[in-house]
């Protein structure tokens, strides 16, 4: 049992303060939605958990189970259970899957220690096979011509191969048709289970038809201004996110 | 005939004196042919008289001018060579030090048959005189080292000849390894393939130092020559010792039809320079021309190629690749020529630098020279540092930015290997250039 404890975080890109004071806890087994207007931090908080080297953490802290990983880089972080699915796949001309998931997996182990080849294979085609990824994939350039559904599920399929404590799944649904959506939710209902807190950040409330969360919570100015169940993604979609900043506006008033 | 003149000065000479080179005449045996001996008294001569390249050289733009040097190298029998060989099987192979055969891998009793030859130029120069005589240095330098080409041919001691009949196909790959062995030693390696009609071959040749800490000095050529409908592949991958200074001249002649892919995989030297030439000499001709270079610390690699098209509806294709790191430079000049009557020319050239360090230096010189008015010519050259987005989606899978800018790295020679239609052949050479890069 693990948990993920993001607390009063404030996050920049140079002099600019995106994230104003997100405090958020994520147990294993939980999934969390983030809903929120474009330009309110949803991303940068994801990429801000992650790592990225052009973003600031200018105050509070992250903490997986209780130890604080601001101090590591990106690949510590991601060795020690985080995972971000990016919204924008980098494409990698010239290093295949298969070279790139083994990379990822040595990188796991201690050093001196080989990764044993034929294992991997087959751990790496029983996960394709659990979410129908054809083999041929394995041998093409790391997201190089992909559609963006099958940039999607390259993200899905490294994640299902990395087993993290927690992914952080930011705009997932974006550029997908609803084909490539249901093949994606599949994936990560597949990967649900006790030993994964995932946090979902969408603008759109239809990819939670696909992925029921435990708790709904609503971003706005790099913050969370509301928290409830599946239902208030509901009520959101209904109203619109006008509803929450004149219910902000009235409050500050 | 005249004896080659006993005095020479010494800045134009360096090591290689008259003396130097009556010595070398008299190691030679006796039955080489006459004309091959006048030549090569001939080409001394030249090396004699011509100057060193100087500064304001245009074909030796950006070049280190002050670190070229004809001073202080022997010529040494090797006593032993260590045998360095790319992990792959072979139809037949030739193992030179100092410029003598040391060690051969005959090719079977069928290629024999069907009249293939992989043997020592001393011994084709007296058996197939003509084959020889026809395209053994027949190209002239034309890429700003005549010096060094007299030099190449006065000193040539021996090399390998390969020749493939029409109609015959030599399906493994056949190696030819050259050794410099010896802390001063100089060396003149050379290789000669002619493929005949309808001929195929794959050559790998291999140049490598006894130590690495070994000052040598190599002036090395090639010439390959495939005839109407001919497919050869060449890889050439230079080792020599990080002290030596290489000058290697290769020129690829392509007939009707015929197609010549080369590799050179550049990674030895400290200082190194390439000149490849391709002339697509008849209609239907194709040369691609690919390079990779891992240029590190101090080491210069100096890279200057010429694609000439004299004849219509041919096809050149250039993707030269370098990696530097530390305080390395490299230079690509590269020139397409199309002749007034090569219409419907496809010409194509990159040079593309991956910058792993802010203390490297790469310069492009990208060039055209067209006469024809229906072709299609492109060139560029760009120099890029490891893409940070690229860097932090491999870090975020777990994979420490060292190794995330290694694959990267491979990621970018990749390209060019790919390039490889052999499967095993593309296996080994990326493994060579992992394991080197790694070092």
């Amino acid at each position: 049992m693990s948990q993920l404890e993001i607390k009063d975080l404030h996050v920049s890109i140079g002099e600019k303060a995106i994230v104003k004071g997100l405090t958020l806890t994520i147990h294993s087994g939980e999934v969390h939605a983030i809903m929120g207007p474009n330009g309110t931090g949803k991303s940068t908080l994801s990429k801000a958990i992650a790592g990225h080297p052009d973003y600031t953490i200018t105050s509070g802290e992250v903490l997986l189970d209780g130890a604080s990983i601001l101090g590591q880089e990106a690949d510590e972080r991601a060795r020690a259970g985080i995972f971000l699915a990016f919204q924008y796949p980098s494409e990698i001309p010239g290093v295949s899957i298969a070279n790139f998931l083994r990379a990822a997996q040595q990188a796991r182990m201690a050093e001196g220690e080989e990764l044993d080849a034929s294992a991997y294979y087959k751990r790496l085609y029983s996960k394709m096979d659990l979410l129908k990824i054809d083999r041929k994939f394995t041998s093409r350039s790391v997201n190089e011509g992909f559609s963006g559904g099958e940039k999607k599920r390259c993200e899905i399929l490294q994640m299902a191969m990395l087993e993290p404590k927690f992914a952080l799944m930011d705009e997932t649904d974006s550029g997908l048709d609803i084909d490539a959506l249901r093949i994606v939710a599949d994936g990560v209902n597949t990967m649900r289970g006790p030993n994964l807190g995932v946090l979902l950040i969408t603008h759109y409330q239809r990819l939670l038809d696909y992925i029921v969360p435990d708790h709904v919570h609503v971003m706005y100015d790099g913050r969370i201004v509301k928290s409830g169940d599946k239902s208030l993604a509901l009520e959101l979609e209904a109203k619109g996110y006008d509803w929450i900043k004149k219910e902000l506006a009235a409050s500050a008033a | 005939m005249s004896a080659p003149t006993l005095s020479a000065p010494a800045a134009l000479v360096g090591s290689f004196t008259p003396d130097v080179f009556a010595a070398h005449l008299a190691s030679l045996p006796p039955s080489l042919p006459g004309w091959w001996v006048a030549r090569k008294r001939a080409a001394y001569a030249r090396f004699a008289s011509l100057p060193m390249p100087t500064r304001t050289d245009e074909m030796w733009r950006f070049s280190s001018i002050g670190t070229l040097t004809l001073d202080g190298f022997t010529l040494d029998a090797a006593a032993s060579v260590p045998l360095l060989p790319i992990g792959i099987p072979k139809a037949a192979q030739l193992v030179f030090a100092n410029g003598r055969l040391v060690s051969r891998e005959l090719l079977s009793s069928d290629l024999v048959a069907r009249g293939v030859i992989v043997d020592t130029l001393q011994n084709a120069l007296v058996h197939h005189d003509a084959l020889v005589r026809e395209h053994l240095l027949a190209q002239p330098p034309k890429l700003g080292s005549p010096k060094f080409a007299a030099l190449h041919e006065a000193f040539l001691a021996d090399g390998a000849f390969i020749y493939v009949p029409r109609d015959v196909q030599v399906a493994l790959p056949i190696g030819v390894f050259s050794h410099a062995i010896g802390a001063t030693s100089a060396v003149f390696p050379h290789t000669l393939v002619v493929l005949a009609e309808n001929a195929r071959a794959t050559v790998i040749e291999y140049f490598g130092s006894d130590a690495d800490t070994s000052a040598q000095f190599a002036a090395g050529a090639n010439d390959l020559f495939a005839g109407h409908g001919a497919q050869l592949t060449y890889i050439g991958k230079q080792d020599w010792s990080h002290r030596a200074l290489s000058i290697q001249s290769n020129s690829t002649v392509v007939r009707r039809d015929a197609r010549v892919q080369s590799l050179n995989l550049h990674l030895g030297a400290r200082q190194a320079r390439h000149e490849s030439l391709s002339r697509l000499a008849a209609p239907g001709a194709f040369s691609e021309m690919l390079a990779l270079t891992v240029a590190e610390a101090g080491q210069e690699f100096d890279q200057r190629t010429l694609q000439i098209h004299e004849a219509p509806n041919t096809k050149s294709d250039l993707l030269y690749k370098n990696a530097l790191r530390g305080t390395a430079k490299t230079i690509f000049s590269g020139l397409i020529v199309v002749d007034p009557d090569a219409q419907k020319t496809d010409a194509y050239q990159s040079n593309r630098n991956l910058m792993l360090s802010d203390e490297a230096e790469a310069c492009s010189l990208p060039g055209l020279e067209i006469q024809a008015n229906d072709v299609r010519c492109t060139h560029g050259a760009t120099s890029s540092r490891i893409d940070p987005e690229q860097e932090f989606y491999l870090q975020s899978r777990g994979i420490a930015k060292e190794q995330a800018d290694e694959l990267l790295t491979f990621g970018f020679f990749e390209e060019v290997l790919a390039r490889l239609i052999d499967h095993d052949l593309h296996e080994a050479l990326r493994l060579l250039i992992q394991t080197k890069f790694k070092k």
